[in-house]
């Protein structure tokens, strides 16, 4: 059991983890919160492989691709997270479902 | 080589890692979805800590700015937003969870849910076989370490971070500023900025405190991307900052800020894709490659470049975190 194996298990629980609530977990913000769960997995992977590997200088590489996915993931956040408000601000509704939720019925009754 | 791995460190590391995984189980599980977000800022900031450990120290500076100062303000705003819509209902998803409670047992009030039982399975699976390969993998590569190591002399800077986003590998952080762009389009085309409340009275000892701190973030941004070219930091991480102190001055609700007309601020909005792909195309006239520095100006294009980037970012990121286009609209 070395380091780079510890880490690297760790970030694969945490995509795990973040896929089972996307899927399951039914208010936006929460599905939003997984997804940067998610994606703070896939960079651990990455950083952890990287670790240790060469002798003395750090890989930089993977650290500037994750530098980049940092901001990427934060683009898409904000994005995403203004699209929920705008989803709740037209339907009133607080969770995503396909077939008519009771808050739906509720407003047209 | 793997390094060797005394006891301290690897109960710090099993501790470390062990406070994520139960932060992000508990992110996702707790019924309260503002308890969850501030799970998530203290998540970020172990993340910090765990970047520290793996000797990536920018990346930690990044997401200690990124991911708990500005991420969780965001997911904070969101909330606040749809909370004015529906007052009085602060563990709004309360309900929501009320079914998802019994999860195990499935949504369909206590029946075995056999979809839910699937899924568990196929994720375990997928992890499982994740884990195997990861363990599998051949780790002792090279890498491409060495490799930046031998050509940065050519690059213009010292830090090697520095030298692969904005040299070797410029494109990537082209596109990126460019994606940056592209969301605070997206955020302005949905909606106008919602104003904020007059009667929200905002603490004397915040707004002196805003004051003194937003001079000092400013300056700690420009020193981060300054010293960029030497040791830790760069555009990201003095934008962030920068991003930080407009967030600070969003918050403490400055009437002076909706007086801002909105021509200035687009114009530093594009500032950042507008130099980089000015220069970008520059050396393709010149040198018939995009993004291929002359070696003499190199370091001194890359300053250039990441100024008005991080000027840029931190706009984009203050622009982000307001939620919608300026209300003085160009086009009336």
């Amino acid at each position: 059991m070395n380091t780079n194996l510890l880490y690297d298990l760790a970030g694969i629980l945490l995509v795990a983890f973040g896929l089972f609530a996307l899927i399951v977990c039914a208010h936006p913000l929460r599905k939003i919160l997984a997804v940067n769960i998610m994606s703070t997995g896939v960079f651990l992977v990455f950083i952890a492989t990287a670790y240790g590997t060469g002798m003395e200088a750090v890989d930089p590489v993977p650290q500037a691709m994750v530098l980049t996915g940092i901001i990427v993931s934060l683009s898409i956040t904000a994005l995403a997270l203004i699209l929920a408000c705008r989803i709740q601000e037209t339907t009133n509704l607080f969770r995503l479902r396909s077939e008519k939720s009771e808050d739906q019925r509720a407003i047209e009754s | 080589m793997v390094p060797p791995m005394n006891i301290m460190l690897a109960g710090f590391d099993i501790i470390l890692i062990a406070s994520l995984l139960w932060l992000a189980w508990n992110i996702l599980a707790t019924d309260d979805i503002f308890k969850a977000v501030v799970l998530f800022i203290s998540f970020s900031l172990l993340m910090a800590l765990c970047w520290v450990r793996l000797h990536a120290p920018d990346v930690a500076m990044a997401e200690a700015a990124i991911g708990a100062g500005l991420t969780g303000p965001l997911f904070l705003a969101a909330l606040r937003r749809m909370k004015r819509i529906h007052k009085s209902e602060r563990r709004m998803d309360l309900e929501e969870k009320r079914p998802d409670q019994q999860q195990t047992a499935g949504p369909a009030s206590g029946r075995f849910n056999p979809v839910l039982l699937m899924l568990i399975l196929l994720l375990a699976c997928l992890t499982g076989l994740l884990a195997v390969v990861s363990g599998i993998l051949p780790v002792q590569t090279e890498g491409l370490g060495n490799l930046v190591a031998d050509h940065l002399p050519r690059s213009g800077v010292t830090s090697p971070v520095t030298a692969v986003l904005l040299n070797f590998r410029g494109y990537d952080t082209l596109l990126e500023i460019m994606v940056l762009l592209v969301a605070v389009i997206g955020v302005w085309s949905l909606n106008p900025a919602p104003m904020p409340r007059q009667t929200m009275d905002t603490s004397p000892v915040q707004v002196s405190l805003v004051r003194l701190l937003a001079p000092v973030m400013t300056l700690v941004a420009f020193y981060l991307v300054w010293q960029g070219a030497a040791r830790v930091g760069g555009a990201f991480q003095g934008g962030a900052v920068l991003g930080g102190a407009g967030v600070l001055l969003l918050v403490t609700n400055f009437t002076w800020l909706h007086a801002i007309p909105s021509r200035p601020l687009r114009l530093g909005l594009t500032l950042g894709p507008t130099v980089f792909l000015g220069i970008a195309v520059w050396c393709m006239i010149s040198n018939g490659t995009l993004l291929a520095y002359p070696e003499s100006s190199a370091g001194s294009l890359i300053l250039v470049i990441e100024t008005a980037c991080a000027l840029s970012i931190g706009i984009s990121l203050t622009a982000l975190f307001a939620g919608g286009r300026p209300n003085d609209s160009l086009s009336e």
